[in-house]
């Protein structure tokens, strides 16, 4: 029903915000300011690691599609794991989108550019943005699941065409600094801490939110089978209005009673 | 039967219900070739802007006439239970896959061929190499319909597919819009070796898609 245990997700939870504090003190107060971008360079310390949560978020979701196809692997958890990390990864995509968007403003001197990263980044919103509205269509749960599932890894392997093919097409981007071979990063030692400081916190947020966002997913599972319970019962016992429409009803086209039927 | 006789059953039923019920001559390719006019009235015909974004316009043209074809393939099943007899049929799903996504695949470079002449009638377009262009256009229609074919049998049965599809679809298929239309604007200028690259990606992108269909082609026709 829940992925973690209540105790450990209240600690979580605190952790998380414990850490999210130490990140905005260190993030506003604690580094120095750049040299080059002055403070805009600071939403780099929430702009990266929403980034990587974003990444981390679909890797997820696909890693949930597959073990949820695998016929061995199968279960409910996984759709449900799918699920709840895809709508965070959409959630942190466009996180990534509007600080980098505010980051750029002040510093290229324009809200939007079409660079490699930046394009490859609204095309991994919308790709995922459909798989959401995928979710969203109701259906008995196999069903969707098994949708959902095929549809997840579908876009999760148009990621890196994306990319490559973007890449091709246009390069402004600021190189990756941190992983840079030949830069061998001469960041300040705090702002380094800040930045991976950043990518923790923001790591412990994305698995507490994911935490909450699945038990979520669950109740509302839950909920739906008890009100179609309810409504059957009351059904039964003949006292009831007609019956609400319950969302399992609207799964499929109505079938065809006959070859002449009007369409 | 084999795979290749089972994918030509499954390509000609589809192709033979579009020559008796006329959909794709009379709706699909025109909307495509109306799409010109309609560029043409958004952009400025006599700076020569059109001839430069030609082949963009063409491949947007080429995609959006693709969420048609896909919805259409897909109706055809819908309709009189279609879907029960596909699966009741005993073919292999990988070749109803392969057959379903070559028919869309050949109306569409019927399409391309189409709009491609109309760019050089009423856009001004000079194709400098051909080889290129129809060996883009090849991998690229080949790629547009193996995800149509996919993404239709996904949302067959469902009753948002028509707003739902072209949702799905075309983030998907941006690559393909990318590459077909640097490796077009690469044979018009005459500079075939820069649309090689382009032409590999497409291909990529085409036999990673037909790999999937025929994997999830089965499991999805099943609910479809």
């Amino acid at each position: 029903m829940t992925l973690f245990a209540p105790a450990v997700s209240r600690v979580l939870g605190w952790a998380t915000l414990a850490s999210l504090v130490v990140l905005a003190m260190f993030g506003l107060w604690g580094a120095p300011p750049d040299r080059v971008q002055s403070d805009a360079q600071r939403l780099m310390y929430l702009h990266v690691p929403a980034a990587w949560i974003a990444y981390l978020a679909f890797g997820v979701t696909a890693l949930g599609s597959a073990l949820w196809l695998w016929p061995r692997t199968r279960a409910e958890v996984w759709d449900r794991l799918a699920a709840a990390s895809a709508e965070l990864g959409v959630l942190f995509t466009g996180l990534t989108l509007v600080l980098g968007s505010l980051w750029g403003r002040p510093v290229w001197g324009v809200w939007w550019a079409w660079d490699a990263r930046l394009v490859t980044t609204a095309v991994l919103f919308f790709l995922y943005l459909g798989y959401l509205a995928l979710r969203r269509v109701p259906g008995a749960p196999d069903a969707r699941a098994k949708r959902c599932a095929i549809a997840a890894l579908i876009a999760f392997v148009d990621v890196p065409i994306v990319h490559f093919s973007v890449t091709w097409w246009r390069t402004l981007h600021q190189q990756a600094t941190i992983f840079d071979p030949e830069l061998k990063a001469h960041i300040h030692g705090v702002m380094a801490f800040t930045l991976w400081w950043g990518v923790f916190a923001f790591t412990l947020l994305f698995i507490w939110l994911l935490g909450q966002r699945y038990r979520l997913e669950a109740l509302e599972e839950t909920r739906q089978d008890r009100e179609l319970e309810q409504a059957i019962a009351e059904r039964v016992r003949g006292r009831a209005a007609p019956l609400p429409q319950a969302p399992e009803a609207e799964e499929r086209e109505p079938a065809p009673s006959g070859a002449g039927a009007p369409r | 039967m084999n795979i290749w006789e089972e994918l030509s059953l499954v390509a000609r039923k589809d192709l033979r219900i579009e020559v008796r019920s006329r959909v794709t001559v009379q709706q699909i390719l025109p909307f495509g070739l109306v799409m010109l006019l309609v560029f043409a009235f958004a952009l400025d015909p006599d700076r020569g802007i059109l001839r430069r974004v030609a082949p963009g316009l063409l491949w947007v043209a080429v995609l959006l006439a693709a969420l048609l074809a896909v919805s259409r393939a897909f109706s055809v099943e819908t309709e009189n239970g279609g879907n029960d007899g596909l699966r009741l049929s005993g073919l292999d799903p990988a070749a109803i896959f392969l057959g379903k996504a070559a028919a869309i695949a050949l109306e569409l470079a019927v399409l391309v061929v189409l709009l491609g002449t109309g760019c050089v009638l009423l856009f001004d377009v000079q194709v400098k190499s051909f080889g290129v262009l129809a060996l883009a256009s090849l991998a690229a229609t080949v790629g547009v319909a193996s995800v149509g074919t996919l993404y239709g049998v996904l949302a067959a049965g469902l009753r948002v597919r028509e707003t739902l599809v072209p949702v799905l679809m075309l983030p998907v298929v941006a690559p393909v819009l990318l590459g077909a239309t640097r490796a077009w604007e690469a044979a018009i200028d005459g500079t075939p070796s820069d649309a090689w690259p382009w032409i590999g990606l497409l291909s990529v992108f085409a036999v990673l898609y037909v790999g999937i269909g025929m994997l999830a082609f089965g499991p999805l026709l099943e609910e479809a």
